[in-house]
């Protein structure tokens, strides 16, 4: 199985390897989809969707009832209805433009996966090395710059269907966007000026983030979010902006919007919207667990080195230094970290109320990016201090 | 495999610019804009420039077209009409129309310089950033002062200021 897969060409591996995390990333945003209606159903203390369920399952005498009332069926049953609705075309839009907007939506959704680190394996050496698509060295400039191109999905979609409210909300998407990411670059530069030492190799790599994370001593071994607490919370805000999440959902804002940007859309159109606002939700939430949460490693201070190498001590069978089964064991805390972030997205969204337009607006403007610059100066000269003794 | 991308990036980018200037709706004109950055990003990615690359996508793909698109959109031009030829485009497209000349002229006389013998200073993160603040520090600082003196013009014209208490 190996063997035949390295037989095959460069291009027909990337291509395997692309497809494996689409195929993850895809199916995740239709089940975060169906979590955010269990999740927000458990806050607002009711049961939630509980109905739904597949005949040979339902016979199941006792575990089937479970599996209904858990709600899973809903996820199938939500992607039929997208896919065999009538997908209607209003006649009043711009219909170039009214369908290419949502397929824009999917492309930074899916772009960006290439540069995110999800997990680790140890070589025979020793070393991490990091499970990435692409391992380029300017990494997190790449997700910033292709997440960026994410806007014109939600310019196109509000202008393309040329009625009021789609077209309220996609100003306000636009502004809000590009507002809340000044202060999100901001906030993750002292991040890479902790690890950008003088006379190490520059690099803007994710993995390299973790790896930092990672090292022995009580600096060495602590996370980011300990080190940097005000930039990871400017960062987390500005997240929940740029994923039009509550309270920042000012393009969608069903309160006074109808729908915002998307209110003319229906059936598949619609699904790939959300499925892009999860999958962007999926990779947010990964690039902050790996630049403030320690990524791969499962404990603050115990890397997952340390972790695998008790395990092999412990046991003393060779099966935990199987690189394997350490990449298996890494990307399961990595994406347990990434579900929990979700669920922290679901919880703020369902506790905390919507902003209005202009509070957003005087958030970013007049105390966030105040805020990230102060941050990144005050950082900057602390850590050219600490490195100037050390 | 580099030279064919390098080559169906450009004719791609070129296609695209023509876009712009012959698009009569703004919109389209402003999309092929967008489609022409990303075609000179994958130009700098071919060229090995990936801090180049991404840093156009952020600032102008991302940023900046989405303004003119934003602002196209807000002004709705519906308007055909070819506007009156006044002294100012006229003069700007001879130059342009001289500038092309040059460009086609020069064509396959100039000796192109040995690649090996050109500094690949957009290569790495650090070396950007050396030359940035070292050899490049004046040009940096002159074209900040520009951005600043821009942002104040702007504050200047869309505020109407009448007297001395507007300021204050």
């Amino acid at each position: 199985m190996v063997d035949f897969y390295l037989q095959l060409h460069p291009f027909v591996q990337g291509l395997l390897k692309g497809l494996a995390v689409i195929l993850v990333i895809f199916p995740l945003g239709g089940v975060c989809s169906m979590a955010e209606r269990k999740v927000s159903a458990w806050i607002q203390d009711r049961p939630g969707p509980n109905r739904a369920i597949v005949p040979w399952i339902a016979w199941i005498p006792f575990f089937g009832k479970f599996l209904q009332r858990l709600g899973l069926f809903h996820v199938m049953a939500d992607g039929g209805k997208m896919l065999f609705k009538e997908d209607s075309l209003p006649d009043h839009v711009n219909k170039f433009y009214f369908v290419l907007a949502p397929i824009v939506a999917m492309i930074p959704a899916l772009t960006t996966v290439t540069v995110v680190p999800f997990g680790a394996y140890l070589d025979p050496a020793g070393r991490v090395i990091p499970l990435v698509l692409a391992n380029v060295d300017v990494g997190l400039l790449a997700v910033f710059a292709v997440a960026s191109l994410g806007v014109y999905s939600l310019i196109l979609a509000g202008w393309a269907s040329n009625s009021k409210y789609p077209f309220l909300g996609s100003v306000r998407a636009s502004a809000q966007l590009i507002s809340y990411e000044l202060s999100m670059t901001l906030s993750v530069i002292p991040v890479f000026l902790w690890i950008n030492a003088p006379g190490a190799e520059g690099t803007m790599g994710l993995g390299k983030a973790v790896e930092f994370q990672s090292l022995p001593g009580f600096w060495g071994g602590m996370w980011f979010i300990f080190l940097m607490p005000v930039s990871a919370f400017i960062f987390l805000t500005s997240l929940f902006a740029e994923t039009n999440r509550q309270p920042f959902d000012m393009p969608e804002s069903e309160a006074d919007l109808v729908g915002g940007f998307h209110t003319e859309y229906g059936a598949f159109k619609w699904g790939l919207f959300f499925v892009a606002e999860y999958a962007n939700m999926i990779i947010g939430s990964g690039v902050f667990i790996l630049l403030f949460f320690g990524g791969w490693n499962p404990l603050p201070w115990i890397p997952i080195a340390d972790l695998v190498g008790w395990l092999h001590h412990l046991t003393g069978s060779a099966f935990w230094a199987n690189p394997f089964v350490v990449g298996l064991l890494s990307i399961l805390i990595f994406f347990a970290k990434v579900i929990f972030m979700i669920f922290v997205f679901m919880w703020v969204r369902w506790t905390v109320p919507r902003f209005r337009y202009d509070q957003v607006m005087e958030i970013g403007w007049k105390k966030l990016l105040p805020l990230a610059i102060a941050n990144l100066l005050a950082y900057a000269v602390g850590i050219a201090i600490v490195q100037m003794k050390g | 495999m580099g030279n064919f991308l390098f080559n169906l990036f450009a004719v791609f980018t070129v296609v695209a610019a023509a876009g712009v200037v012959v698009n009569k709706n703004a919109v389209n004109a402003a999309m092929c804009l967008l489609l022409s950055l990303v075609g000179v990003a994958g130009l700098f990615i071919v060229l090995d420039a990936y801090l180049l690359a991404f840093l156009l996508l952020l600032v102008y793909a991302g940023a900046i077209v989405a303004l003119f698109l934003f602002i196209v959109m807000l002004l709705d031009t519906k308007s055909d009409a070819r506007p009156q030829l006044t002294r100012i485009p006229l003069v700007a497209r001879i130059l342009a129309f001289a500038l092309v000349a040059v460009g086609v002229a020069s064509f396959g006389r100039l000796e192109s310089p040995d690649p090996a013998a050109v500094p690949a200073l957009g290569a790495s993160l650090k070396l950007y950033a050396y030359q940035l603040f070292t050899t490049y520090l004046l040009p940096v600082q002159i074209l900040g002062f520009l951005l600043l003196i821009a942002m104040v013009g702007v504050i200047v014209l869309s505020k109407k200021f009448e007297g001395l208490e507007d300021i204050r």
